[in-house]
């Protein structure tokens, strides 16, 4: 059955080797506190996702762990390095797929290592592979406005695995595009962590999204944000992408996330 | 535009003002205007001459000096300015003074400072073009798309290279919006700056001509001018349409 533990001094007690730990970090605009004292371990190679109500920090958490923004306090360790700003250890994968409109396809992709430093025919050639990878071949030269939702936000993952980065922070990344194709990003999401020996922090407001991707799912609450409860699925997973979601314990789950959060959604 | 079942070729409503002109020309209504036929074979001659390919020299020198300032400066200041609040704050309303001020009014404060001579003019033309280059470049960097900037942050982009991969690239469909408006302008600056500070280019042709009551010369050389200035700003704009895909979808 489903292995929920309250938080309690030993929530995280994780033989697994942790990749991105977040000590009390705080976060304040002016008065209003977004992130209080928080600490979250996301261990190596697996998805982690951040689900909660919104208004309860969890896009905030994750550009802070990318580094792009500032904690009033705390600290945030990737790889036991301490997090000062962005770096090429993350990748980050934007909501509204952040393409550059004027440039094609390669080179949106090639974009990351292009800021790297990396040689035009070299980077352009490893941006070629990651195009294939994602099921954009042909696309090339395309430009984002010529795809649909579902590709551009193909490519913008595309741009984020090209750059080899250890941790893949993903911001929202399926909820701009249409139902059908956000299952189908699920499925190949699943694939991409089993395959890939990445950690993967994922951020959604999608109950039954967290609960299909993820190894282990981090409930945030609002006023004041905290990590109320993280859960851990036994591996039902395991059973095949068709099984999962009508699987006892997936259900159970779902159901439990949304009776813990109900009286926080207006 | 379709009449009579035939399709008109674009601007065929030129023949009939060209008509019209040679009309009132032929009826000698005033001297001031001389037949469009007379201006036309006045223009050939005037073509060739060495006063007009000088005159066409100089203005060509300064207009494009002055016009490369302006684009210059107005597009790295209004980069600066619409990514920074300080310089925003400090330069705006300067910006909105000069955009609307009477710049005519200000060439013999120019004259006093930068002397008579071809500074003065590209100063002249750089004044005028500047303004609208500055803030429209700005209105394109501020409605700049917030994630755009934090993905080049995320990959690591320096500052430096924010500035020319992306604000430069985001901003572009106004920066060139701006440029057009602004060599419109230019080219009012140019000869306003002939005129007034030193007697050189087109401008001493005007004043010559006109001095003179050469009205075919005058005209044809206005003629030329207006034809420049009008083939300028179409080429400028056809570039606005090339990248006007994406100025929706940013």
């Amino acid at each position: 059955m489903s292995q929920i533990k309250n938080v309690d001094e030993d929530l995280q007690n994780l033989e697994k080797p942790i990749a991105v730990s977040v000590d009390n970090i705080s976060k304040n605009y002016g008065n209003v506190e977004a992130l209080k004292d928080m600490s979250l371990k996301f261990p190596k190679g697996e998805l982690t996702s951040l689900l909660g109500p919104s208004g309860c920090g969890k896009t905030t958490l994750l550009k802070i762990i990318a580094g792009l923004l500032e904690p009033s306090a705390g600290t945030v360790m990737v790889n036991n390095k301490r997090v000062t700003g962005p770096g090429t250890d993350r990748a980050f994968v934007f909501q509204d797929f952040a393409l550059m409109p004027w440039a094609s396809v390669l080179k949106n992709v090639s974009f990351g290592l292009e800021m790297r430093g990396v040689e035009k025919t070299e980077r352009e050639g490893i941006a070629q592979n990651y195009i294939k990878e994602v099921g954009l071949q042909g696309f090339e030269n395309s430009f984002p406005h010529e795809l649909s939702g579902g590709m551009r936000q193909r490519v913008g993952l595309a741009r984020a695995l090209a750059v080899d980065a250890d941790v893949l922070l993903m911001d929202e990344p399926f909820s701009a595009v249409d139902e059908q194709t956000r299952r189908k990003f699920q499925e190949d999401l699943l694939q991409l962590v089993e395959s890939k020996n990445k950690t993967f922090i994922f951020v959604t407001h999608s109950i039954e999204e967290a609960v299909y991707v993820s190894d282990q799912i981090a409930i945030l609450l609002p006023r004041p944000s905290r990590v109320s409860k993280i859960i851990r699925p036994s591996n039902f997973r395991a059973k095949g992408v068709d099984a999962i979601r009508r699987d006892s314990e997936y259900l159970d789950i779902v159901d439990d996330i949304w009776t813990s959060l109900r009286s926080y959604v207006e | 535009m379709h009449l009579f079942g035939y399709r008109l070729p674009g601007m065929s409503s030129l023949l009939l003002w060209g008509a019209l002109w040679e009309f009132i020309g032929q009826a000698k209504v005033t001297f001031f205007i001389p037949p469009l036929s007379k201006v036309l074979s006045t223009l050939y001659e005037v073509l060739g001459t060495v006063a007009f390919q000088n005159a066409l020299k100089e203005t060509a020198y300064a207009f494009c000096s002055g016009v490369f300032y302006a684009v210059m400066i107005g597009i790295i200041v209004g980069i600066l300015m619409g990514k920074n609040r300080l310089i925003d704050e400090l330069l705006l309303p300067w910006v909105n003074v000069f955009l609307s001020a009477p710049l005519t009014a200000l060439v013999p404060v120019l004259m006093v400072l930068f002397g008579f001579g071809m500074k003065s003019i590209i100063i002249t033309t750089s004044l005028f073009a500047v303004w609208i280059i500055i803030l429209n470049t700005r209105a394109g960097v501020r409605q700049i798309n917030r994630s755009l900037v934090e993905m080049a942050t995320s990959f690591g982009a320096t500052p430096l290279k924010a500035f020319t991969k992306i604000y430069f690239w985001a901003a572009l469909p106004e920066i060139l919006g701006g440029v057009r408006i602004g060599i419109i302008r230019a080219v009012k600056g140019v000869i306003i700056g002939q005129l007034l500070i030193s007697i050189v280019g087109f401008g001493a042709l005007f004043e010559l001509y006109s001095a003179n009551f050469l009205m075919s010369h005058f005209w044809a050389v206005l003629i030329v001018l207006f034809a420049l200035a009008f083939s300028i700003s179409e080429f400028l704009a056809y570039l606005e349409r090339r990248v006007s895909y994406y100025a929706a979808k940013r």
